[in-house]
């Protein structure tokens, strides 16, 4: 079976900036990937070379074993904030990308209407982004991403924006999700402990020039309730040292 | 807490919010009908408030006359403006050099000054509509359009890069998010301009007019009666406190999420 998606010593310069130095980074079908890195190092700059945000680049991007440029838009995208539209109701934020790809309103609405049971926002389809809790809407930014039926998530520090409490909570209530239906994910994130959390295969990115340092596999079972389990505690210290000391990692 | 202020009778709250405004405005005109009746300056100079409001009264059916022509020449040229203005800022905002070759001839027609201005344009385009329409276009077109053209530019970043990633036009994103991003903008120059085109649509009467509150004004000073001039005053701000209301009102209806933003950010 080949590779969901595959990026090969992938280079990219903006203006006189080196961003990506030679990135090679995988997903397979199903798999929950993180890329996990300091704030300013370039993580975006991946998801916008692949949603078509930034153009040119070294290196090749493959998706299910053709080029990327032959594959007909297959990521739906979460940005960093939820980007919700404040003029439109929570229903038809969420139906916004079944709108883009040409379904009618009514369609777009009778499609996510019963997935708000799931996503924690029954009897708020009629409400604004306003009156919805921080974590409310970053489930309703994620309902926006899943409904779009792309063949991979491209989540960028979905939960950045929230206080340590309800960060906790959506990072378990995504687990869960993600355990039921096992999208194919890769999330950009500074946050050791979520990605560990989260992911199958954690990638951990240098500061700009962005490298990749390390590939760590989680082997914890899942589903993954203690986030204080030694063993993970052990994955998440040995990932820190990695990235505030990146020099000895480097010779290995 | 929000219990107990909801629980204040409503017309507690409701004096609470003009109370103030009453109270400045009352003060004002006492001291003015204090002053105008203590002096014993002639009413020829300056005559008292309740003077004014009983020529007002007694000569009712003549302002009104003169005030439809000032409505219908003020709606007129306020529409005309914002079609126009409408157009140019959607041609600005997808074709931006535009915007550099266009803003130096408008900036340059806001310095232009009215009183100059308005009889040359009555000169040209005589007694009717169209020089009344043409001037409250000239003062109120500049601002709607740089209201417009901000409120596209401020649409959010992640909104537009989300919409892109979905595959939405250039025109989609447009539609879907720079227009709706617009409308506060919209509705405060639009605030700001009802209230020139009134001014505008006056000045333009008063340079020559068959009819309007700005050629009643005219006749009226000449005839030595500054109390129907305040009177014609009157008038035409109850005009502009209307058609201002009538904005903050017709926002109310086109944004309805709006109050509810700012509520969360207070």
């Amino acid at each position: 079976m080949s590779r969901r998606l595959e990026l090969r010593q992938v280079s990219k310069s903006i203006g006189d900036v080196d961003v990506l130095a030679g990135i090679t980074v995988h997903a397979e079908p199903g798999e929950f990937v993180s890329i996990l890195g300091p704030s300013g190092a370039g993580k975006s700059t991946i998801f916008r070379l692949l949603t078509g945000g930034l153009e040119g680049h070294d290196g090749g991007i493959d998706f299910d074993g053709r080029p990327l440029a032959d594959a007909r838009r297959p990521f739906a995208f979460m940005p960093q904030h939820d980007a919700l539209m404040p003029w439109r109701t929570v229903i038809d934020n969420t139906a916004l990308g079944l709108e883009v790809q040409g379904m009618s309103r009514k369609a777009a609405r009778d499609k996510v209407a019963p997935l708000f049971g799931e996503f924690g926002l029954a009897g708020f389809e009629q409400k604004y982004p306003a009156q919805l809790s921080g974590g409310m809407r970053q489930r309703a930014a994620l309902l926006r991403t899943v409904v779009q039926d792309r063949a991979m998530l491209l989540l960028d520090e979905p939960f950045g924006a929230l206080d340590a409490l309800t960060r906790t909570g959506m990072q378990r209530w995504l687990q869960t999700m993600w355990d039921r239906h096992r999208w194919t994910v890769l999330l950009i994130t500074h946050d050791v402990r979520e990605a560990v959390f989260l992911s199958d295969r954690i990638y951990v990115l240098s500061g700009r020039p962005a490298r990749v340092l390390r590939e760590v596999a989680i082997s914890l079972p899942r589903p993954r309730k203690d986030l204080a389990s030694p063993e993970a505690s052990a994955i998440e210290a040995d990932i820190l040292d990695t990235l505030l000391d990146p020099q000895p990692a480097q010779r290995t | 807490m929000s219990q107990s202020f909801s629980a204040a009778p409503r017309i507690v709250v409701l004096f609470a919010k003009v109370g103030p405004a009453l109270l400045s405005v009352g003060t004002l005109v006492l001291a003015w009908e204090l002053y105008a009746r203590i002096s014993g300056i002639s009413p020829t100079t300056l005559p008292a408030p309740s003077r004014v409001l009983a020529q007002a009264i007694q000569q009712r059916q003549a302002l009104f006359d003169n005030t439809v022509p000032t409505i219908s020449a003020t709606l007129a040229g306020f529409a005309c403006s914002l079609a126009v203005a409408f157009i140019l800022s959607v041609l600005i905002d997808f074709f931006k050099p535009l915007r550099r070759a266009l803003f130096p001839v408008f900036i340059t027609s806001q310095t232009l000054p009215l009183v100059a201005i308005a009889p040359l344009v009555v000169l040209w385009f005589g007694f009717g509509l169209t020089p009344k329409i043409m001037l409250v276009a000239l003062v109120t077109f500049f601002p709607m359009l740089v209201a417009l053209v901000q409120g596209y530019e401020s649409t959010d970043r992640d909104i537009s890069a989300l919409l892109s990633s979905m595959g939405a036009s250039r025109m989609r994103i447009f539609v879907l998010a720079r227009l709706p991003s617009s409308l506060p903008y919209f509705f405060a120059g639009l605030r700001i301009s009802i209230t020139y085109a009134v001014v505008g649509a006056i000045f333009a009467e008063y340079a020559g007019a068959a009819k309007g509150l700005g050629i009643y004004m005219l006749n009226a000073k000449n005839n030595f009666r500054p109390d129907l001039v305040l009177a014609a005053v009157l008038v035409s701000a109850l005009l502009t406190l209307a058609l201002f209301a009538a904005t903050v009102l017709i926002q109310r209806a086109a944004m309805p999420w709006e109050r509810l933003d700012a509520a969360r950010k207070s």
